[in-house]
């Protein structure tokens, strides 16, 4: 591909100076969970320690809030992942009255601001007298990613050959057998990119979560309620942990994913 | 009866899922605007009046804070396409075969909490911090230079946090540009800025627009980056909803306040998606 206008040099090394602009910030916070700090603030580099990896969990309420991240996170992916396979696959798979009408919430929910969405849900709890915490929280999370969930799955189920259920019916299968031996495997990889988008959007979320957790605290809202007081070294380390997971993840589901992309 | 299960099936699979949107999306509006009408205080209740004097009221003492969310947002968007615009480009028609790869390392900071990014750029931007005073020492910034505090703070901030939205739906755009057509246009003399121009730049319009629509709305209502990067000369919209919700507790102006944030942005969002067609949008957003 030849579409020479001059200056691709230029925009070679432009394109990694962004780069290095996002990165940035991502390299202090991994910096800062190897510096050994004499005050409350974890500011200026005072020395190289490894001791913050041996005492990650050292801090009880930090480590309670990043427990309760990763429960809601797991809850979230699983609900969502359920609910939005069944709108994706409806949607991409037949054409019914209200799609239309379904579509359009879907993209409110996508486009509204995080802040009207938890405002709003806030006012709901308020109303209902109901308390605020973990279930709240999942229950805002799994509205938000759901959406998310059956955009991607509906995307893959479009490109479905339909000759293979016919196949399927041919040899005798029920429609039953044939979703599940035929279409489930098929759809697969889209439901877990799913559930795995559902999940990385309930971790980091913090604007929903603000509203609804009442006093329940989650890694993001500890985070932003420590910033005045100053942030222990530990948040540097789980951050760079949950970085790293993230990272190894992708990495390694895309390597996985490619010889199968090969054959297909 | 084969044929009526057939089509109750789509239904039943919608069925749990829309209802949680109708439930926890749509119910929650309704009551906000429901709670934006009403009157009383937090200990004795509020009760629905119709009360359109909460909409005069919160957006006369806060039309500052509005506009200057709104401006903030746009700026952001605007430097969002400027500095995006040509990665996605040199990414779609130069990146070969580390396409991937460039992309995600793009998409890098959202492997980092959101929280937990605009601090280490507070850390970074703070007058003593590890950027600045190297600098200050070097001589290459004055001593009493700051820009923690400032708009440029806020903005700047708003722009790395939503980098990637903007480089992405642009980049899927270009990607989407048969080279034939670019061809073409040279093979009928057009000079490589006209063919940027004329052939290039409006088929990446969609991916500018889409790219706009998912910035823009999360950079006007943000409070993260103002909170954390500014001052009380730089409070935004959110800021003012936030604590208005949560250490105020006055619900009926909080909620004003947010359903015109929310008006005034989707008002412009569904003209956006008219122009554009939802699928379309919806395609991109996917991606």
């Amino acid at each position: 591909m030849r579409l020479r206008i001059g200056g691709d040099r230029l925009l070679h090394v432009y394109t990694w100076i962004l780069i290095a602009w996002l990165v940035l910030p991502i390299a202090v916070m991994i910096l800062f969970g190897f510096n050994d700090p004499q005050g409350r603030y974890n500011q200026t580099w005072q020395g190289f320690t490894l001791k913050w990896y041996g005492e990650v969990f050292a801090l009880e309420a930090l480590t309670d809030a990043l427990v309760v991240s990763l429960l809601v996170a797991v809850a979230t992916a699983l609900i969502a992942g359920a609910l939005g396979t069944g709108i994706g696959y409806a949607l991409g798979r037949w054409q019914f009255r209200g799609a239309g009408a379904l579509n359009l919430l879907m993209f409110a929910a996508i486009a509204s601001p995080e802040l009207v969405m938890g405002s709003s849900l806030l006012s709901l709890f308020v109303s209902l007298g109901a308390p605020l915490g973990p279930v709240s929280i999942t229950i805002a999370h799994v509205m938000f990613s759901v959406s998310f969930v059956a955009v991607v799955v509906r995307a893959r189920v479009v490109t479905l050959d339909r000759s293979l259920e016919e196949a399927a019916a041919d040899l005798g299968a029920s429609g039953w057998t044939t979703f599940w031996k035929v279409i489930f495997p098929i759809i697969l990889p889209a439901i877990l990119s799913g559930v795995m988008l559902a999940f990385a959007l309930s971790i980091d979320d913090f604007v929903i979560t603000n509203f609804t957790a009442g006093t329940t605290q989650t890694f993001p809202l500890w985070i932003w309620g420590s910033t005045r007081v100053g942030l222990p070294p530990q948040v540097n380390v789980m951050g760079t942990m949950i970085f790293a997971g993230g990272v190894l993840l992708a990495v390694l589901s895309n390597v996985r994913s490619r010889p199968r992309r090969k054959t297909a | 009866m084969d044929r009526v299960k057939r089509t109750l099936t789509p239904y039943l699979l919608v069925l749990p899922g829309g209802l949680w949107l109708l439930l926890f999306f749509a119910v929650p509006m309704a009551t906000m605007l429901s709670l934006s009408l009403q009157e009383g205080d937090i200990v004795n209740g509020f009760v629905f009046t119709g009360h359109w004097q909460n909409y005069v009221d919160s957006i006369s003492a806060y039309q500052t804070q509005l506009i200057r969310s709104l401006v903030y947002g746009a700026i952001t968007s605007v430097v969002l396409i400027v500095l995006a615009f040509p990665v996605a480009y040199w990414i779609a028609f130069y990146g070969g075969r580390k396409k991937a790869t460039y992309l995600f390392l793009i998409l890098l900071p959202f492997f980092v909490s959101f929280v937990l990014r605009t601090i280490s750029w507070r850390m970074l931007l703070t007058d003593d911090g590890v950027l600045l005073h190297p600098l200050k020492e070097a001589g290459l910034l004055p001593a009493d230079f700051q820009v923690l505090g400032t708009a440029t703070a806020v903005i700047a901030g708003l722009v790395y946090s939503f980098l990637p939205f903007m480089v992405l739906p642009i980049y899927v755009a270009l990607e989407r540009i048969d080279p034939r057509v670019v061809e073409a246009a040279r093979d009928l003399y057009a000079s490589p800025l006209t063919s940027f121009r004329k052939v290039i730049f409006p088929l990446a319009l969609p991916g500018v627009f889409a790219g706009v629509l998912m910035t823009f709305v999360p950079a006007t209502s943000d409070y993260v980056n103002s909170e954390l990067l500014g001052s009380s000369e730089t409070t935004m919209i959110g800021q003012v909803i936030q604590s208005q919700f949560l250490s105020n507790s006055d619900y009926p102006s909080a909620s004003a306040l947010s359903f015109t944030l929310m008006t005034v942005l989707l008002i412009g969002v569904f003209s956006y998606a008219r122009a554009l067609g939802t699928e379309d949008v919806m395609k991109v957003a996917a991606r």
